[in-house]
């Protein structure tokens, strides 16, 4: 594992301008960014074993920074690095051939045409979002095998220990090899339930990057642009899934305010106080139409009820032109088909602010048993703004303390305790 | 192709105090599962409850079973499958109506 790590300190072509060097530095890392879980996906189907596929990928993006100093940036550079990484899989199963008869570390089906490099992407995804593996293991082997996340970074992005997390990647890929856990796309009987997790896995990526759960920022950049660019690749991969088309408008229609939710010293800006005309109005436009794309599947998914509700937010001129009550009607929608106790608070909220602070608190009492909500931060701090708006000072006050215990972002824990301080 | 144990875990309490009728219905499940899946199976036992069974840790013979909990191993299939996915969506029609079932990968030792 270590050695899949040692990413970027490859050799520097020898006497080459150092310009020419930055040029190819800069084509392997963006090759990196595109490409990597192309590259390993199809060099798996190889060598049958994820741990020597990455350490044939490696190889080859290592050998790239020399061998495009010499010979140019090639046109298709996934290509190239495919077939390098796929001849020294070939090298050493060889070698290896001779001194043991090798088990098949990955199962697979169908054998792939020689012609052309098949994207072999989806085979990967399911892999790694198989419901037999833990969603955290889920979730760490698509950062790391998909994105082509070092270890640390994953650790790094997750604010857990690089052996933790070293440990659980780790784990996983001997779950996937002692339980033959299938490289393959599942059957279509099968499939429904298994995009579902691929989808779960990628908004657990976008959430833990849009909020991060702890820390000082109170945003991951790097984790959201990862979140996109899975459901980026989910998209091309199914271009007919409602589900992924709902995902893909979800976190592009959430993200387009990422601009605005901090203030210019990292402070939370809400909502109701963001600079409406620095969001992201690409990414809107992009947003919109897939929402309508994915709406037209019946019943609604539940990425594209979410993406419905961000797109009303969008498209409302200003915090006082806000279509309440089309917002709590998409919840009413989205409990009905996809019910969560996230999805009832956030609700609620939006009640306090169609029918008043009353009936949102109201609401709000109705989850009061909810276990999943019991160290919920978000809950005491919407109970807290309610309050606070019927002017019921001291409880609102007791709310926002009490979502401080609960809350471990320290953006978000700086504007609750300016709120206490407030009341 | 790998093997694949799968476990099956049941309250035994809902046995228990079944009646004949259960019982039929049971062993009917069983009997077309079995039928169902003949290609894929290698093997397999119910076995008695665990009030038959006894454990013996370092030399010392114990009454019981290992673990007292609410569902107890009842009985195992050996299943042959090509990989995980193929075991689940046989180990899925297991029945198992008074709890679940478990599916493990057989060891398989490296033959030089």
């Amino acid at each position: 594992m270590t050695g899949a790590d040692s990413r970027g300190a490859g050799p520097q072509a020898d006497g080459a301008p150092e310009r020419l060097a930055d040029a190819v530095a800069e084509a392997v890392a963006d090759a990196h960014r595109r490409e990597w879980g192309f590259v390993l996906a199809a060099t798996a189907r190889v060598t049958r074993d994820l741990n020597l596929a990455e350490e044939c990928v490696q190889d080859a993006y290592a050998k790239a920074l020399t061998a495009w100093a010499e010979s140019g940036v090639p046109e298709r550079p996934a290509a190239w690095l495919t077939t390098t990484a796929r001849n020294r899989a070939v090298d050493l199963l060889r070698r290896e051939a001779t001194l043991r008869s090798r088990l098949p570390l990955l199962v697979d089906d169908a054998p792939e045409p020689e012609h052309d490099i098949p994207d072999e992407r989806l085979r990967l995804i399911f892999t790694c979002c198989h419901p037999a593996l833990a969603l955290d293991a889920q979730v760490a082997l698509t950062l790391r095998l998909l994105c082509g996340l070092t270890t640390a970074e994953v650790a790094r992005a997750f604010l857990v220990s690089e052996p933790t997390m070293a440990a659980r990647i780790t784990r996983a890929k001997k779950k996937i090899a002692g339980a033959g856990i299938p490289y393959r796309v599942p059957d279509s009987e099968d499939l429904p339930q298994r995009v579902e997790a691929a989808l779960t896995v990628v908004d657990l990526v976008f959430t833990t990057g849009h909020t991060a759960p702890r820390g000082a920022d109170l945003v991951r950049a790097d984790l959201v642009d990862r979140a996109l660019g899975l459901a980026r690749m989910l998209r091309i991969l199914l271009p007919g899934d409602a589900g992924v088309a709902g995902l893909l408008a979800y976190i592009l229609l959430t993200d387009a305010r990422r601009a605005t939710r901090v203030d210019a010293e990292g402070r939370l800006v809400l909502l109701k106080d963001q600079d409406r005309t620095l969001w992201n109005r690409d990414a809107i436009a992009e947003g919109r139409a897939l929402v309508r794309e994915a709406l037209r599947r019946r019943p609604p998914t539940r990425f594209a009820l979410r993406a419905a509700i961000a797109a009303v937010h969008d498209e409302a001129p200003s915090w006082e032109e806000t279509d309440w009550r089309e917002i709590v009607g998409l919840y009413d929608v989205l409990l009905r088909y996809h019910p969560s106790p996230v999805a009832a608070l956030n609700r609620a909220v939006a009640l306090s602010f169609s029918e008043g602070a009353e009936a949102g608190l109201a609401a709000l009492d109705e989850l009061a048993l909810e276990p999943q909500l019991a160290s919920y931060g978000y809950v005491g701090a919407a109970r807290g703004d309610m309050l606070a708006r019927l002017g019921r000072r001291d409880e609102a006050r007791a709310a926002y303390e009490e979502a401080l215990l609960f809350t471990e972002n320290e953006v978000e824990r700086e504007f609750l305790a300016a709120h206490v301080a407030e009341l | 192709m790998s093997q694949y144990l799968v476990l099956i875990y049941e309250d035994e309490a809902a046995y228990a105090t079944g009646d004949a009728a259960l019982f039929q219905r049971v062993m009917e499940a069983h009997g077309k599962f079995g039928a169902e899946n003949k290609d894929a199976l290698r093997g397999g036992e119910a076995l008695q409850p665990t009030s038959t069974a006894t454990s013996i840790r370092g030399g010392v013979v114990t009454d019981g079973a290992f673990a007292e909990t609410k569902e107890a191993l009842g009985g195992y299939y050996l299943i042959e499958a090509a990989d995980l996915d193929a075991a689940l969506a046989i180990a899925k029609q297991v029945p198992a109506e008074f709890g679940g079932v478990e599916v493990r990968p057989l060891m398989v030792f490296d033959q030089q």
